[in-house]
């Protein structure tokens, strides 16, 4: 007889199994997981951590917290950073003081490990959290982060 | 007729057949060079080297803040596991003593990292064996994960969370409310699991007594993991040398004795189960303190050999650095879970048909960047 | 040769008075034969759209809508795409076969859509041994499936080919025997004449308790036969890549592609036809509207479509020694003593009729 109970145990494990993709059938209208970008995207919000790519912060009168250190340079395993330094002669005190030139970030070479964020001690660069970095020319993916005729902001350094 | 004449004109010939490096049971880019007589398996060998990107000789270059990074890429499903690896050895070291704070969260994402992983194995194993669907429902349950780590570290897959000394940066406020609601969703989703592939009679005829490895062959194989607790071969690390805040909690190891690829199947679904336990008891009781201790900007270990072994979702993960008192390791190896239990696909698969081939490789649970690294 | 409705039968008698016999007679064929090759094609692509958008909601995606309203026109846009692909091919290929096989299958598809009645007089061909050539064309199919498996010069294809092979010799048997069980009731072959029976109850609650058995052999031979999942190792995906489509590109494969929803089709609407009244109406509520016939036909060859889609999307593919042993070990003795039984029950008149 442990053929048919066979048979029948058989046939029940596959009815339990229609059962569940049976279910999410009739709820599927609410229970899509998917989502349609780029329909969303008006409604599309990362997380604030997101890691999208590494931007430099500018107020509004151009100015940003980088003093050229270096520090995020050493810390990158992958060469992504190149900052172009120069020295410049500081205003107030009259010394020749290290300022950015460029802060040039090679997007096709960054892991998004974070660890130039880290290091940073000025908190000058910081996570954006755009991911449509698609381009059709790669030399695109090299950004100079530090806009043109930026100036350092006062009271970084202290 | 006279029988020799047949013999002459229809001779049965083993033949060889490519299998991969593009293949959509191989997951990845490893190639299998099949003997194949008709459909039975007569011999597998593995042909590895199509991802290899020389991480351990990178990471004689690099710092040991940057090495934690390149662990992500190798067993990509259990990649905090993989930092953790290299920061425990680095601590260790170093003899820094991290705050229980970072343990506890350590372990409450490994476990995560676990189960993310398990959930995803469970949706390509139901594909190889045939059920599309199954896919779709372990990505479901893994976004989850996924967006919790997301919240909490920036990123789904390659976290980087873990530095030397503790971590990134401290968990997010939200951390432990989405813990719990995955939980809560989860324990009633891992039924539906089981209604829909464990049970099924189809699946059960499918791997049920296929891809046998003895408890000898696991442990001279140097299976570890899932595939050498379903041969009865208890090997788990968390077990057996606990680190992090596994010395904390109670949990059971997940053993199986057949050893075949259902044992291998449901030694997973219970790790799962094991895994959710574990979380549960740390979620409610993070310590406060401190997330992260200071270290020097530029880590040298002293001079000396050392190793630390971890659980990864596929077995176990060891790290052996070589310093001489340097910025970078004299050499740096690592034990990769996948490349062991790959080394006894053969002896497993070999007698079986085409598809218990492909059922046996899906229960191994290979990552083939973890193995070619 | 043609019953048909008052529209075709003014067109038939339009091209009587205006020609020779001969010559009506040839235009008419070809006048039909253009009808099914538009219904094959629409179907085709209908079919294909539905399984993507079912599979979709099994798997809690929402699946093709951008194409027309909610997708309607997306297989439309795939059929064109792929007629504009370039047909390759292998180097060492039977060129010959490799190039015959695709229209071995699409015909034999077709040709069993020739039986098939819609609805009463919407049938292009009714034969008096209309089972027998619809289970004698179903199995020349896998001709196609075997030749474009073998000459196409690859390993994956012909372990493919030859899984089919074996597949649809066994599971022949299986859907000639539990249609045989329900002819025992019909005692006809012919596929008006099995219709005209059921007007006194569908076959399946005439036959009761072994027509329902009967049934359930019938669709899980019927999957099997059409090689999808569960029953899908000529192309089992994940061991064999495509199997034996993997040579193929363009409209080629488009044919074996569309071939295999065809044949999905005839599986049910067979089914539908010898358990389920064919055209009839439940309880005869539309049998004065016999153009109705069309609806609930197709209504309740979509249910069964259905049903076979269900199977797909939620069970894991057999291997190939497991998929003879349920043939030749369960559904091969069950169907002989089912017969059996449904011939008891005819004998001593246990059907049920109203």
């Amino acid at each position: 007889m442990s053929y048919f109970s066979d048979i029948y145990k058989g046939i029940k494990t596959l009815l339990t199994g229609m059962s569940v993709t049976g279910k999410y059938f009739l709820t599927s209208r609410k229970g899509a997981i998917t989502q349609q970008y780029p329909d969303n995207r008006a409604t599309l919000k990362m997380f604030d951590r997101f890691r999208g790519e590494v931007i430099m912060p500018h107020d509004e009168e151009n100015r940003h917290r980088c003093t050229g250190c270096q520090k995020c340079e050493i810390a990158c395993p992958n060469g992504t950073i190149e900052i172009i330094w120069d020295r410049g002669i500081d205003e107030e005190t009259g010394k020749k003081k290290k300022k950015i030139d460029k802060f040039v970030y090679h997007l096709s070479m960054c892991t998004m490990c974070g660890l130039c964020i880290d290091v940073c001690p000025t908190d000058a660069i910081e996570w954006g959290q755009n991911f449509e970095n698609s381009v059709y020319d790669r030399t695109a993916l090299t950004r100079v982060l530090n806009k043109p005729g930026s100036k350092l902001m006062p009271g970084v350094e202290d | 007729m006279d029988t020799t004449t047949i013999e002459t004109n229809f001779r049965s010939e083993e033949y060889f057949i490519n299998m991969g490096p593009q293949h959509p049971a191989t997951h990845g880019v490893l190639r299998l060079l099949l003997t194949i007589d008709g459909e039975i398996i007569k011999k597998v060998e593995p042909d590895l080297g199509y991802i290899h990107r020389s991480i351990e000789k990178m990471c004689e270059r690099d710092t040991y803040q940057q090495i934690v990074h390149l662990t992500d890429r190798m067993d990509y499903l259990s990649s905090n596991i993989n930092n953790e690896a290299v920061c425990l050895t680095v601590e260790n070291a170093l003899e820094l003593e991290v705050p229980d704070r970072v343990k506890v969260i350590r372990t409450i994402i490994g476990e995560l990292t676990r189960i993310s992983s398990h959930c995803l194995w469970w949706g390509v194993m139901g594909m190889d064996v045939g059920a599309l669907t199954t896919y779709f429902y372990g990505f479901r349950d893994r976004e989850l994960i996924n967006d919790i780590f997301e919240e909490t570290c920036g990123a789904r897959l390659t976290m980087n969370y873990n530095v030397p000394g503790g971590l990134m940066f401290d968990i997010h406020p939200n951390f432990v409310k989405r813990t719990k609601d995955f939980i809560a969703h989860f324990k009633t989703k891992l039924p539906e699991y089981d209604k829909l592939l464990t049970h099924n009679v189809i699946f059960q005829k499918r791997t049920k007594g296929i891809g046998i490895l003895t408890k000898e062959d696991a442990i001279s194989f140097g299976a570890s993991g899932p595939v050498g607790r379903a041969s009865g071969y208890s090997c788990d690390v968390r077990k057996h040398h606990p680190y992090s805040a596994l010395d904390k909690v109670k949990f059971q190891e997940a053993l199986k004795t057949e050893g075949d690829t259902y044992a291998r199947y449901l030694v997973r679904i219970q790790e799962m189960w094991e895994s959710l336990s574990i979380i549960e008891q740390l979620i409610d009781n993070i310590p406060e303190g401190e997330y992260r201790v200071a270290t020097n900007a530029v880590i040298k270990l002293p001079k000396g050999e050392f190793y630390q072994r971890v659980e990864t979702a596929r077995g176990e993960l060891g790290v052996y650095i070589i310093s001489d008192g340097v910025k970078s390791p004299y050499r740096l190896k690592f034990r990769s879970p996948g490349f062991s239990n790959l080394s006894l696909l053969n002896h497993i698969a070999v007698g079986g048909k085409i598809g218990d081939l492909v059922a046996t490789m899906a229960t191994l649970d290979l990552v083939i960047p973890d193995i070619d690294r | 040769m043609i019953r048909a409705l008052s529209i075709t039968r003014s067109i038939h008698d339009w091209l009587y008075s205006s020609m020779s016999e001969n010559m009506a007679y040839f235009i008419e064929m070809v006048l039909i034969a253009i009808v099914y090759l538009a219904i094959f094609a629409v179907a085709g692509l209908f079919l294909v759209l539905i399984e993507r958008r079912v599979a979709a909601w099994f798997q809690l995606r929402i699946g093709p809508n951008r194409v027309g309203f909610q997708g309607l026109l997306q297989t439309m846009a795939d059929a064109l795409k792929l007629l504009s692909k370039e047909l390759t091919g292998t180097e060492k290929a039977d060129k010959f076969l490799y190039n015959l096989a695709p229209y071995f299958v699409i015909i034999t598809a077709l040709m069993a859509l020739a039986v098939i009645p819609f609805t009463q007089d919407f049938q292009a061909f009714d034969i008096n041994i209309g089972i027998l050539f619809l289970i004698a064309i179903s199995s020349i199919g896998v001709i196609g499936i075997l030749l474009g498996g073998w000459s196409s010069n690859n390993k994956f294809a012909l372990i493919g080919a030859m899984r089919s092979g074996v597949q649809t010799i066994s599971y022949e048997l299986s859907i000639g025997l539990s249609l045989l069980t329900m002819i025992l009731i019909t005692g006809s072959l012919q596929l008006s004449e099995i219709v005209e029976v059921q007007k006194s109850g569908w076959l399946i609650v005439q036959g009761h308790i072994p027509a329902i058995i009967a049934f359930m052999i019938y669709m899980i031979a019927g999957t099997a036969e059409t090689n999808r999942a569960p029953f899908d190792m000529a192309e089992a995906e994940s061991e064999l890549g495509a199997g034996f489509h993997t040579e193929y590109s363009g409209m080629k494969f488009a044919y074996f592609f569309l071939a295999e929803f065809i044949n999905m089709f005839i599986i049910a609407a067979i089914a539908t036809t010898v358990f389920f009244g064919a055209w009839l109406s439940p309880f005869g509520i539309t049998e004065s509207i016999p153009i109705l016939g069309v609806f609930w036909f197709l209504a309740k060859a979509m249910v069964l479509v259905f049903l076979m889609m269900w199977f797909r999307w939620t069970f894991p593919r057999l291997r190939v020694d497991q998929l003879l042993t349920l043939e030749w070990k369960y559904l091969l003795p069950l169907n002989l003593m089912n017969i059996v039984i449904m011939a008891l029950i005819v004998w001593l008149n246990l059907t049920i009729q109203f």
